[in-house]
């Protein structure tokens, strides 16, 4: 193909065959055992350690890292696992310079903290290259658990579920499982089939049955879960999205960057994914610094974030907005979309300078225009599909404790109920207690 | 720069820094180039009697421990003395010693513990032109299952008719090189004095064991699915050779004998506190195995530039500074109080000082909801293990409390120098002032 990153409009391969594996390979690459024992090294052990508990998931982190230090990475692993059983994800995907290494002391006394992140995929990639699963389960209870959505939050509900000795069926409204671990993620951050590869290693454990394309609303109602299961955990997510209402919305080559995304991770072939060369992305999360990065790294040649607060309000991570400065990525702040104009498609959009008032954003009259053949919208996820009879705490399914709702018998965690970051950490703990917390319901 | 120049034994050489007798010091092509990277002089690998040469194992030879970040803190050793020929090795001591006539050059020697083997070697020993001769009487592997090395070394006896030996067969310094593997260093040292020994030198190396294969299940280094024990070195030593030099030089019986100071000597710094102890120059193997000879460098450099600071215009005036602040522990004075202080601007919060005194100490450090960890004055003994522990250096120090003020742990007010042969407590205690 002879596309370039200027060759106008929407189209695929403009990049050289070779680069695109180059290009979505993994972004941190993982550490040798030379370089892990080195890492593991700069380790204190610390007393009631800040890692631990800036950690959603608790790791023992000092323990851990002391295994692999001690050359029993699949030791650290267990610990790892114990409290985190999609640790292997986690290593790869957790902001860990807002979480763990965040509150290193090492960060404190020399600017550099231990490579957590980094330290945790060594220990986990140890121990599942090995391919067994490390858990057995609990004798049979012969009790059955729903659970709604195979997200972060689902499998790890369910896992644990599982260990306990409860049977579990997990439904999916998609065709794979994993959540945005299979249809979210950057690609870079989880490369090689890893999101695949771990939900197959997890439901080693056993007792877990995966239904895909099964809808809650569509396929299943609570109702009948709540009949035909001994309890029902709800791990859906936030499959909708929020509306730009900017005039022009509809033209073509608008889009979610959360579709996009979905339909970059599922391509078996990146050089027929088409792509802008003017790659307008608004919004100011994780999703519109992902969809922007990958944009760039499918060859667009111009590609800028606008988001209508101030650089310190999104919530993009300063790491992550210099990953994108990195790769290129123009990031417009204090702007917002007015006016979508275009022949059909999208060919630019006027912006408009905003201003704070008291809290609330205005528009002004200062305008300018950015060139676009390709816009995405990154503007939030919300709940979409929640049953009815669900109490809501703002836009999100109400929770008490470790995720029990209003109704009897139904716990919810992860994106879709209310509280806590919206990561896969969090959803990892929030599933995770609430299996416990199902367990001990079903067997107290 | 402070003058580095050294006499020991009446050997002069440059600088106090020596390398000693082992792998560094085996033949001309290297200490020619230690010469030339800097060392003061050198002792040269132990040499045995004439005739077919000792054989060593193929290796491994050597077997180590490590630090963070594979620093190397010990290393043993399983080689014997020099495996090349007698009259090939003076032939190169000579040849070096014509071109360096400014660097000292020792020749270790280690012979059959019979009067003969050892008026055979002295004298073509002397022919080459050395300066001085070191008695090996400390390896502990492979020469003391034949009745020498430490075989020698561990018996006072044999340290002393040997030294006569030597004595009177040669107009050289002799130095006796002695082996810590022993219980008290004073019986080899003083053993050395009486037989007319010019100087001692130690330690030499300890007996060892490093590591243990565990699929082997043998003892490393592992030759052929066997092991044995090897003689330790390195920066773990330093304690132990630290010492036993102190120890000879604060025994009123040995305290003139001039001492050189081995072991795990790695900076500058190692060697003035050897020097301070009372010994007269350093000897040093392991830090120019790991790190090769440039090393000198940083240690004539480190050790002048210190003397300069603290205003000592040669290395004597260094030697045997604190020994005479070497005691036994009944004079140590129980009216000394100090208390752990934590500097919080230098603290990052860790915990290990509050997990070592809370799990195994005094419970004398509270740490605060948002880690801020103090020291309760209450309950510190100034067992000093929070300093030991704590990863930044001088974030914990130890601040001594003035006389006449309340001890909070005790509720007695600091009094003035009380030691235990005088305390109420000690059944054996001598009336004081009386
Ligand atoms: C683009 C993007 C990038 C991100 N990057 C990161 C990152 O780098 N690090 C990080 O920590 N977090 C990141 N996040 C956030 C993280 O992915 C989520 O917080 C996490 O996946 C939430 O897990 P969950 O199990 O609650 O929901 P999800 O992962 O969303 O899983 C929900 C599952 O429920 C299913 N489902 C939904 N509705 C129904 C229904 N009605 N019936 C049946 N099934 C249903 C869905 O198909 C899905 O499989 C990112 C999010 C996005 C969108
Ligand atoms: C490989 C090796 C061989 C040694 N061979 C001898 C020797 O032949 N004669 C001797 O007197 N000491 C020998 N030693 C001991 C050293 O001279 C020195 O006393 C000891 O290593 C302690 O010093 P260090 O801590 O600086 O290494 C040897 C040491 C090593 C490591
Ligand atoms: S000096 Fe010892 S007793 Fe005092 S605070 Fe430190 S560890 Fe505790």
């Amino acid at each position: 193909m002879s596309n370039t990153h200027r060759t106008p409009g929407v189209v695929p391969g403009r990049l050289a065959a070779g680069a695109y594996a180059e290009n979505f390979s993994d972004k941190v690459p993982p550490l040798d055992p030379h370089e892990a024992a080195v890492a593991a090294d700069r380790c204190y052990f610390c007393y009631d350690a800040p890692c631990t508990r800036a950690c959603p998931t608790a790791i023992d982190i000092p323990m851990f890292i002391r295994q692999i230090a001690a050359g029993r990475p699949e030791a650290a692993a267990r610990t790892i696992f114990d409290r985190n059983i999609l640790g292997g994800m986690c290593a790869r995907v957790c902001p860990t310079e807002q979480l763990c290494e965040a509150v290193c002391v090492r960060e404190a006394a020399e600017g550099q903290p231990v490579e957590i992140g980094r330290l945790q995929r060594f220990a986990t990639d140890a121990l599942m290259a090995g391919g067994s699963h490390p858990y057995a389960r609990a004798a049979s209870t012969g009790r059955r658990v729903a659970v709604v959505g195979a997200g972060p939050a689902g499998l790890a509900c369910a896992h644990r579920l599982a260990t306990r000795g409860h049977d579990v069926v997990l439904f999916d409204a998609r065709e794979k499982p994993g959540g945005l671990n299979e249809y979210g993620i950057a690609a870079y951050k989880a490369a090689d089939g890893f999101a695949r590869r771990e939900v197959e290693w997890l439901i080693g454990i056993g007792g877990i049955t995966i239904e895909n394309g099964r809808a809650l609303g569509r396929d299943l109602t609570l109702d009948a879960l709540r009949a035909d299961y001994d309890a029902v955990f709800l791990g859906i997510g936030l499959a909708g999205v929020n509306a730009l209402r900017a005039e022009g919305e509809d033209k073509g080559h608008v889009r979610d960057a959360v579709d996009f995304i979905a339909e970059l991770r599922q391509s078996t072939d990146l050089s027929k994914l088409p792509v802008g060369r003017d790659v307008v992305v608004i919004g100011g999360g994780m999703t519109a610094v992902d969809a922007a990065v990958q944009s760039k790294l499918l060859g667009a040649e111009n590609v800028t974030i606008v988001y209508r607060r101030d650089r310190a309000q999104m919530s993009a991570s300063e790491a992550e907005r210099n990953q994108a400065a990195a790769k290129g990525v123009r990031i417009i702040t204090g702007a917002a979309p007015v006016r979508i104009i275009g022949n059909g498609a999208v060919r630019e959009v006027e912006f408009a300078y905003t201003r704070d008032e008291g809290g609330s954003l205005a528009m002004t009259a200062e305008t300018f225009h950015l060139r676009a053949d390709q816009l995405f919208k990154a503007i939030g996820q919300t709940l979409d599909g929640a049953p009815e009879g669900l109490a809501l705490s703002g836009r999100k399914i109400a929770v008490t404790g470790p995720g029990r709702t209003s109704l009897a018998g139904v716990w919810a965690g992860g994106d879709c109920a209310a509280g806590g970051d919206d990561l896969t950490v969090t959803a990892v703990a929030e599933g995770r207690d609430a299996a416990e917390d199902i367990h001990a319901s079903l067997i107290g | 720069m402070a003058h580095l120049a050294s006499e020991f034994a009446g050997i002069k050489s440059p600088n106090p820094f020596w390398l000693a007798s082992a792998p560094p010091t085996d033949k001309e092509y290297n200490v020619r180039r230690a010469y030339e990277a800097g060392w003061g002089g050198v002792v040269w690998k132990t040499l045995g009697s004439e005739g077919p040469p000792v054989v060593n194992v193929n290796g491994p030879r050597y077997g180590a421990i490590w630090g963070g970040d594979r620093r190397l803190l010990g290393l043993n050793n399983i080689e014997l003395i020099t495996d090349r020929p007698l009259r090939q090795n003076l032939r190169e001591i000579k040849s070096v010693k014509r071109d360096y006539p400014d660097r000292a050059l020792v020749v270790s020697l280690m012979v059959p513990c019979e009067e003969e083997a050892w008026k055979a070697i002295l004298p073509v020993v002397e022919e080459t032109g050395a300066d001085g001769v070191e008695l090996n009487f400390g390896c502990p592997h492979g020469m003391a299952e034949r009745g020498m090395g430490s075989a020698v070394g561990q018996v006072p006896e044999y340290v002393e008719m040997v030294t006569r030996w030597c004595k009177a067969s040669t107009r050289m310094p002799v130095i006796v090189k002695l082996t810590p593997n022993i219980t008290s260093i004073l019986g080899p040292a003083t053993a050395a004095l009486k037989g007319g020994a010019d100087a001692v030198s130690l330690i030499n190396t300890i007996n060892s064991i490093t590591a243990v294969d565990l699929d082997a299940m043998a003892p490393e280094p592992t030759i052929d699915g066997k092991g044995t024990h090897g003689g330790y070195c390195g920066p773990a030593v330093k304690p132990i050779a630290l010492n036993m030099v102190a120890e000879i030089a604060r025994n009123p019986e040995t305290a003139k004998l001039p001492i050189s100071g081995i072991g795990g000597v790695t900076t500058w710094r190692d060697a003035a506190e050897f020097l301070a102890l009372g010994a007269g120059n350093v000897q040093v193997c392991t830090a120019a195995m790991t790190y090769g000879f440039r090393v000198v460098e940083e240690m004539k450099s480190g050790l002048s530039q210190w003397m300069g600071e603290k205003g000592y215009a040669s290395v004597d005036q260094v030697v045997g500074r604190a020994v005479p602040n070497v005691t036994d522990w009944q004079y140590l004075n129980l009216n000394y109080v100090t208390k752990a202080r934590i500097d919080q601007d230098a603290c990052i919060k860790c915990g290990r000082c509050y997990a070592a005194c809370e799990d195994t100490s005094h419970q004398a450090i509270a740490m605060s909801g948002d880690r801020t960890f103090t020291v309760k004055d209450e309950d510190c003994v100034a067992c000093n293990l929070c300093v030991n522990v704590c990863p930044v250096e001088n974030c914990i120090t130890m601040v001594e409390m003035p006389k006449g003020q309340t001890d909070p742990r005790t509720g007695q007010v600091v009094g003035g120098y009380v030691n235990w042969t005088t305390h109420p407590n000690n059944p054996g205690a001598t009336c004081a002032a009386e």
